[in-house]
């Protein structure tokens, strides 16, 4: 995830989901996370219904639930600040093990850890289908406009060449004596900061000059696309169809 | 004799905070040549190399390409014909896969995808990185992304290719790996380099450039024995490497 592997998030391995084309894979995500999203928070079951439809896709993308769980590990920070909000709500309270909770605060604390953990899973489960460039391919696909698809494979490619550039800085620095354990040495690391931003700001120049070269007139070429047949459209939604269903019945049933 | 592949006439740049980096430079490169073009750091070499292709316009002087003037409204063409291979391959390589990078050149000269497609394979298997074509350029290895980086404007089918400093930071076997796919290649080449032995390795045309002007231009192997001249450049030879013991198996 951090720079060292930008594959990080991609398992090797052939399968159905594999050979989806990324356009479809990628609506399918965005469509299963707004029926997700929209789904009443005291349906519960509808949770249950969402996870294993996703446990489903797992299973056809062989993605070991195991390696899911793992990349879930991103999610700390937001379920910890959810994890706060029973405690600071206001209004109605139950006890819990003695701890007085807001009712409400739960209320939200679930539904926050709930849909973000199902979101997440989906992009996880697209991540590990689909290479990046074939990702931003997609998105390409889908309308996306080219500068942004160009500024994201721009960022793909160059943070592994500017984590090295840090990474040798810092090893630099190790090597004549830094540690940085009083406030005052941290001036050594504003200025590495101020370095690294002048060097990538260099080598941004450098790569334009290269594209320059190479013929660049200003808008960068669209790349060849696989066109998704009906077959493939028809799998790749049957997803978020299957959420339709669920988030229509959780409103039925209410 | 015919039009000259490369000229400049008088070439003069100075740098707009009044550094001046050529003071008339005047280079002529016959089609098939492979010429060296060697001197001390500041000589003024990354600068003449950037007039080539019109990345920057010249002070006083011109620059032609096969006949054509560099000028603003010639340099699409101007760029489809020269091709320069930079020094740092990560500055070369952009694009997310190796392919689509190599692709990035023929499609800004507006090929067809089927023809682009033929031009990348071309290029691709001319430097020996077919296998490569799915990767991402961060994947590989420094020599395989010198390499790629080649093959980015082989695919553009110059009719000169400009190296600049293609041995740095390779190793001995990456080094000789290029030699020989630069030897197979028939394109005009323009060789910047510090690396003496491969200027004679591969260039039986030599040009001393120190100051912004053309100090020599001559045979490689006579250039690189005139002790004196060398002297006065800032140029050595590495320890126990004497031009004369060499033999001339590259040189056509």
């Amino acid at each position: 995830m951090s720079g060292g592997h930008a594959h990080g998030l991609f398992v090797h391995r052939d399968s159905l989901l594999h050979r989806l084309p990324p356009q479809c894979k990628v609506l399918a995500a965005l469509l299963f996370v707004l029926a997700v999203v929209a789904t009443p928070r005291e349906a519960f079951w509808a949770y249950g219904a969402y996870a294993a439809l996703l446990v489903g896709a797992a299973g056809l993308g062989r993605v070991p639930i195991g390696f899911l769980a793992r990349r879930l590990v991103i999610e700390a920070p937001f379920i910890l600040f959810a994890l706060f909000l029973p405690l600071v709500g206001e209004g109605e309270r139950v006890e819990v093990v003695g701890i007085p909770l807001a009712v409400e605060g739960l209320w939200a604390a679930w539904n926050i850890v709930a849909k973000a953990t199902l979101g997440l899973c989906a992009t996880l489960i697209v991540a590990a289908t689909t290479p990046v460039a074939e990702i931003l391919h997609g998105l390409e696909h889908l309308r996306m406009p080219r500068i942004i698809t160009a500024i994201a494979g721009f960022m793909i490619r160059y943070t592994d060449v500017i984590t090295g550039e840090m990474q040798r800085m810092k090893i630099a620095r190790e090597a004549r004596g830094y540690d940085p354990r009083f406030l005052w040495q941290a001036r050594a690391l504003t200025a590495t900061a101020g370095t690294l931003f002048i060097r990538s700001y260099e080598r941004g120049e450098r790569v334009y000059l290269a594209m320059l070269s190479r013929g660049f007139t200003g808008s960068l070429p669209l790349t060849a696309h696989n066109a998704a047949v009906p077959r493939q459209w028809a799998l790749a939604l049957a997803l978020p169809a299957a959420a339709l269903v669920i988030n229509l019945s959780s409103w039925a049933l209410q | 004799m015919s039009l000259p592949v490369l000229e400049t006439k008088g070439l003069c740049f100075a740098y707009p905070d009044g550094h001046q980096a050529l003071f008339g430079c005047d280079l002529r490169i016959e089609r098939g040549e492979r010429v060296a073009l060697l001197g001390p750091n500041g000589a003024g070499k990354t600068t003449l190399i950037l007039h080539l292709n019109g990345v920057l316009t010249p002070g006083a002087g011109s620059v032609s390409v096969d006949g054509l003037e560099v000028r603003k409204e010639n340099l699409k063409q101007i760029r489809s014909q020269v091709g320069i291979v930079f020094q740092d391959p990560d500055d070369q390589l952009f694009m997310p896969t190796v392919y689509a990078d190599v692709a990035f050149g023929p499609r800004n000269l507006g090929l067809t995808p089927p023809d682009t497609d033929a031009r990348v394979k071309a290029a691709l298997a001319a430097v020996g990185m077919e296998e490569y074509a799915e990767r991402p350029p961060h994947h590989l290895s420094f020599g395989q992304r010198r390499r790629v980086a080649v093959a980015t404007v082989l695919a553009m089918e110059p009719r000169i290719l400009v190296l600049d400093e293609p041995t740095s930071n390779l190793d001995p076997a990456g080094r000789r790996e290029l030699a020989e796919i630069l030897c197979g290649l028939d394109t005009t080449m323009l060789i910047v380099t510090h690396d003496l032995p491969y200027a004679l390795e591969l260039c039986p045309r030599g040009i001393l450039m120190n100051g912004g002007i053309m100090v020599a231009d001559g045979s490689t192997p006579e250039i690189l024995s005139d002790r004196e001249l060398m002297a006065a450049n800032r140029l050595e030879l590495p320890y126990g490497f004497d031009p004369a013991f060499v033999s001339r198996r590259a040189i056509p």
